[in-house]
């Protein structure tokens, strides 16, 4: 049984695993657990650090997580090690921060078959920022293509490590895993920090727990917490008495005590994630901290769409679903939205399309809601004519040229490592997407890292995607927000049957507006289904109609032979075929399917 | 048997599956066994006396009910020996209360038949003939698999008429792949040329299961589309007109005097009893389909069971419903009156505003007592039916 006495802080190890997304952290986490027997190997379920299911198929981290293990090191000494979880995608980077801060150092996996990635270098940087000492780890050395020598260039060359340094593992067939949790012991410094101090606690991630209500993930820099204190939020000044505290080994197990240097949890009976931010610090109401700790920025969300459900009898579940998930996901904001086209549903804003894509799997998925979502946009910084500053997260609420000096788009820092071979098609790609070229550097004889400055905007429409087709899969991607700065931008109206669909209008530069208004007129052509009637689809810009489709009038539409043998089937499909419609959007007198809303993004 | 819709005195009508063939078209998904196969001819003789055997088990269902129609479908029942469904006919007439000037019907296909089996076939009581001729250009007839050329459809109606046929039908199928508009006119006069006294044209559906359904998947299926296809059905009605073929049903054609009896007991929801593997009954307000597979029917009657696969006990709504989509097929449309009387409740009654739709959007007409569709909504028909279901 475990023993509560805290060790004392000498023998305190705090640590992350970092990596490029399927390069095996989350396989290293798994077998750390193991070799430490924090989990029986017959209790494993792959991969326990991540929890949700959708996690799991998707192979990626979305709450970060932090397990308390303890490790006989080959001095003979035990050590308490802090393995803290981070999210794998950088829609998270700011809770990646937020868990590299409560570490003093972090285990840097590298795909010994892949090399050093976008993802790697961002994280890599993230760490050396937050000073944490960095553990080489080359993983998967166990496949033919392995080349772990190429990998020891990399590291050195392109992050200044010192290759010796360097861990050769293999986390699947578990080699080399003592070879890690030794240096863990050996090289990452035990935490700092004064008992005595106010307590300062940083809040690194949360969940919403039925019972015990919001759980705030803690590492503890001064002071300690215990079960009765009365603590306070800094950011908000509210206080809480706790609860409960205790670690998670994995699972959440109770301790009388959270000292200086410790990471764990606080239940103090809290209603709201909200109040229990990621970066916030926690203090003790009675002999508050002097400062907060660095670092704490609220969650901004920079992708919106619109989420309606498709039965309007469906708008309350879908509020209530909304508001179950907000309380895991304080990066989620949604507020009521009304169109015109699509009746009562909600604008939300996510960290980015990766958090939105999770958003609505989860409610379709979990909640069993038939969702019309439209497509996603940045939010625009709109200078109006009277000097005021206005955001915009919905295009439909773009103010008239008339009434704006300019709009401006949130522009990011691309950093695109790819092998040489697709170099010049990635740079098309930036350059079609309206990328300003900043650097071009080798990582190696056969890499490059590119680094552009991109709009959001040009992201969302399958980049990705086209990364990826571009270079073979090679081209790994990472951003970070840069800036809002002006651009030519304007709105595009998409009008159907003569009625503009408020859904539909995008936001876009006036130079590409013409092609993609012909590409999407026509994609809306495709989808649509005939109707009785001849129906025109157009874009506008202001009044000015800039292309034009037709959806051609049924013409035929009927069930040839009927004979008696079956007239069961006959009206099964004949219900089908109404069912079909019902489940369609009707705007104006044109039944739209729900692909019509996502037109936008399947074009190119 | 109770006769809840329908009155127990209306006539009734009996269909016969006969799911042997000589090979699988590609477009078909009617249960049929090419009868070269593995099996299948060995299957023959059992299948019949297993329908005899479910005619004897089954004929109380009908019973005093006046058999207006008899019909054997496929499958090409033609490629079983006249004497075999010969007898089973004799069978049926001495079970169930076929009349003495009853339709028999019974399918044939081009290169199945000659004149002499047709004689045996009309001495025997089929006094209809049912010719599957589907288009007249050979490469045509090849695409869709057919084992026939176009020589042998006019072989075959010279062949009825030898043998006694005064009731011809032919089938034709349009919106074929790799069909043009001159291809589908050309064949519209080659049929009327024949001067058979009925007419059905079909347009091709590609259904699940079929070799055009896998090509179509594939990308390999050249359907002419939407508009060409409704083009097509305009040419037919237009061609079927001129030669003095009254347009009586959304696919049919007769001389006057030759409509098809047996087929509109089905567009007029009357009772009808369905034999053999995949034969569906309409009974009151009872359907019901058999099982699809030939050895499991043969299997379930040999052993004293009920062959049913599936059955279904209609809802007032639904079976009024599907009353109210069959009677639209015909032409003449649907008598609000008569339709009031056999449900009990009036149409707007049990389907509020769908009348109104169906008016306003031009597809269906109303006069005075009867609402039926429009030139328009004879291609759209489903747009109206649509609204009689839920």
């Amino acid at each position: 049984m475990p023993n509560d006495r805290p060790v004392p802080q000498d023998h305190l190890r705090n640590f992350c695993i970092i990596a490029h997304i399927d390069h095996g952290k989350s396989t290293l986490a798994d077998r750390i657990l193991e070799v430490t027997g924090a989990i029986a190997a017959r209790e494993m379920q792959d991969q326990v650090l991540d929890q949700m299911d959708l996690e799991r198929e998707r192979g990626i981290t979305i709450k970060a997580t932090a397990v308390n293990l303890t490790y006989h090191a080959r001095d003979g000494q035990a050590y308490v090690l802090n393995l803290i979880d981070t999210p794998g995608h950088v829609d998270f980077s700011y809770e990646v921060s937020r868990s590299l801060a409560a570490c003093e150092g972090a285990l840097l996996v590298v795909d010994a078959t892949q090399g050093i990635e976008a993802q790697t270098l961002a994280n890599a940087y993230l760490a050396m920022e937050h000073d944490l000492v960095l553990v080489p780890v080359i993983n998967k050395i166990d496949l033919p293509s392995a080349d772990v020598e190429r990998v020891k260039g990399q590291i050195k060359d392109v992050l200044g490590l010192d290759p010796a340094e360097a861990i050769a593992v293999s986390a699947k067939a578990g080699r080399g895993i003592d070879e890690v949790l030794e240096a863990v012991v050996k090289r990452i410094p035990p935490p700092a920090g004064g008992r005595e101090a106010p307590l300062q606690a940083l809040i690194f991630d949360s969940h919403y727990d039925s019972y015990k209500g919001a759980i705030s993930y803690v590492r503890v820099f001064n002071g300690s917490v215990r079960k009765g204190l009365r603590m306070k939020m800094m950011s908000t000044g509210k206080d809480f008495e706790v609860s409960e505290v205790g670690v998670f080994r994995p699972a959440m197990t109770q301790v009388d005590e959270l000292p200086t240097g410790h990471v764990g949890y606080i239940a103090a009976g809290v209603k709201n994630v909200a109040d229990t931010r990621v970066g916030d610090t926690i203090t003790t109401a009675d002999r508050p901290a002097a400062a907060p700790l660095p670092g704490y920025r609220k969650a901004t969300p920079m992708v919106y769409c619109g989420l309606y459900p498709v039965e309007p009898t469906d708008y309350e579940p879908l509020r209530e679903a909304l508001e179950k998930l907000q309380l895991n996901d304080a990066a989620l904001v949604y507020e009521p939205e009304t169109s015109a086209a699509l009746g009562f549903g909600f604008r939300g804003g996510f960290l980015g399309l990766l958090h939105m894509e999770i958003v609505q799997e989860r409610l379709e998925r979990e909640y069993g809601l038939d969702l019309v979502t439209t497509a996603p946009n940045v939010v625009y910084r709109v200078i109006m004519t009277d000097g005021t500053v206005r955001m915009i997260d919905n295009p439909v609420d773009m103010p008239t040229p008339d009434r704006l000096v300019e709009i401006q788009e949130p522009y990011v820092k691309a950093s695109l490592i790819t092998p040489t071979d697709y170099l010049g098609p990635l740079m098309d790609l930036c350059r079609e997407r309206r990328g300003v070229f900043v650097t071009m550097e080798y990582i190696d004889t056969a890499r490059v890292e590119l680094t552009y400055e991109l709009p959001l905007g040009e992201i969302m429409f399958d980049f990705f995607d086209q990364l990826k087709s571009r270079s073979r899969g090679y081209a790994s991607l990472d951003y970070d927000f840069l800036a809002y700065r002006s651009g030519d931008l304007v709105r595009m109206d998409l009008l159907i049957n003569e009625e503009p669909v408020d859904a539909l209008s995008v936001i876009l530069h006036r130079d590409k507006a013409l092609v993609r208004a012909r590409a999407l007129t026509e994609k809306l052509k495709e989808v649509i289904p005939r109707h009785l009637f001849e129906i025109p689809v157009q874009a506008a810009i202001g009044r000015t109609i800039i292309a034009r489709e037709t959806v051609k009038a049924m013409r035929k539409d009927v069930l040839a032979k009927c004979y008696g043998g079956d007239v069961t089937r006959k009206r099964k499909l004949l219900e089908k075929q109404k069912e079909g419609k019902k489940r369609m959007k009707r705007v104006g007198q044109v039944d739209l399917p729900q692909e019509a809303f996502m037109a936008v993004l399947k074009i190119e | 048997m109770s006769q809840t819709i329908g009155g127990g005195a209306a006539p009734a009508g009996l269909y016969v599956h006969v799911p042997f063939c000589l090979r699988k078209c590609n477009y078909c998904d009617f249960v049929s066994l090419p009868i070269g196969r593995a099996g299948a001819a060995g299957l023959v003789r059992p299948y019949f006396a297993a329908v005899r055997r479910e005619a004897d088990r089954r004929a109380p269902e009908l019973a005093g009910r006046a058999i207006e129609g008899v019909y054997f479908g496929g499958g090409t029942p033609t490629t079983i020996e006249p004497r075999e469904l010969a007898g089973l006919l004799e069978h049926l007439s001495a079970r169930y209360a076929v009349e003495p000037r009853a339709e028999v019907t019974v399918e044939a296909n081009p290169g199945t038949v000659d004149a002499a089996r047709l004689g045996d076939l009309r001495a025997a009581g089929f006094n209809r003939l049912s010719l599957g001729a589907q288009a007249f250009q050979d490469r045509l007839l090849a695409r869709l698999g057919r084992a026939h050329d176009a020589a042998a459809i006019k072989a075959a109606v010279a062949a009825a008429r030898a043998a006694g046929f005064t009731d011809l039908n032919l089938d034709l199928i349009y919106g074929l792949p790799g069909q043009t508009a001159d291809d589908w006119r050309a064949t519209l006069r080659a049929a009327v040329a024949l001067e058979p006294e009925h007419l059905a044209a079909y347009a091709l559906k590609v259904e699940p299961g079929t070799p055009f359904h896998r090509d179509q998947a594939a990308g390999r299926l050249d359907l002419p589309g939407e508009d060409a296809e409704a083009a097509m059905y305009e040419d037919a009605r237009e061609a079927m007109a001129v030669a003095g073929y009254e347009h009586y049903e959304l696919s049919n054609w007769a001389r006057p005097g030759s409509r098809s009896r047996h087929n509109l007991l089905y567009w007029r929801n009357r009772d009808y009893a369905g034999l053999g593997a995949a034969a569906w009954s309409h009974l009151g307000a009872r359907r019901r389909g058999n099982v699809g597979d030939v050895a499991g029917y043969i299997h379930l009657v040999e052993a004293g069971a009920d062959p049913v696969g599936e059955a279904e006990e209609l809802d007032p709504r639904r079976a009024a419903g599907e009353a109210a989509f069959l009677a639209l097929r015909l032409i003449e449309g649907l008598s609000l009156a008569e339709f009031a009387a056999e449900h009990g409740r009036s149409l707007e009654d049990l389907f509020p505003g769908a009348i109104g739709r169906a008016t306003a959007s031009g597809l269906a007409a109303r006069e005075g007592d009867r609402l039926r569709l429009t030139g328009r909504g004879l291609l759209l028909a489903n747009q109206v039916f649509q609204e009689f279901v839920d």
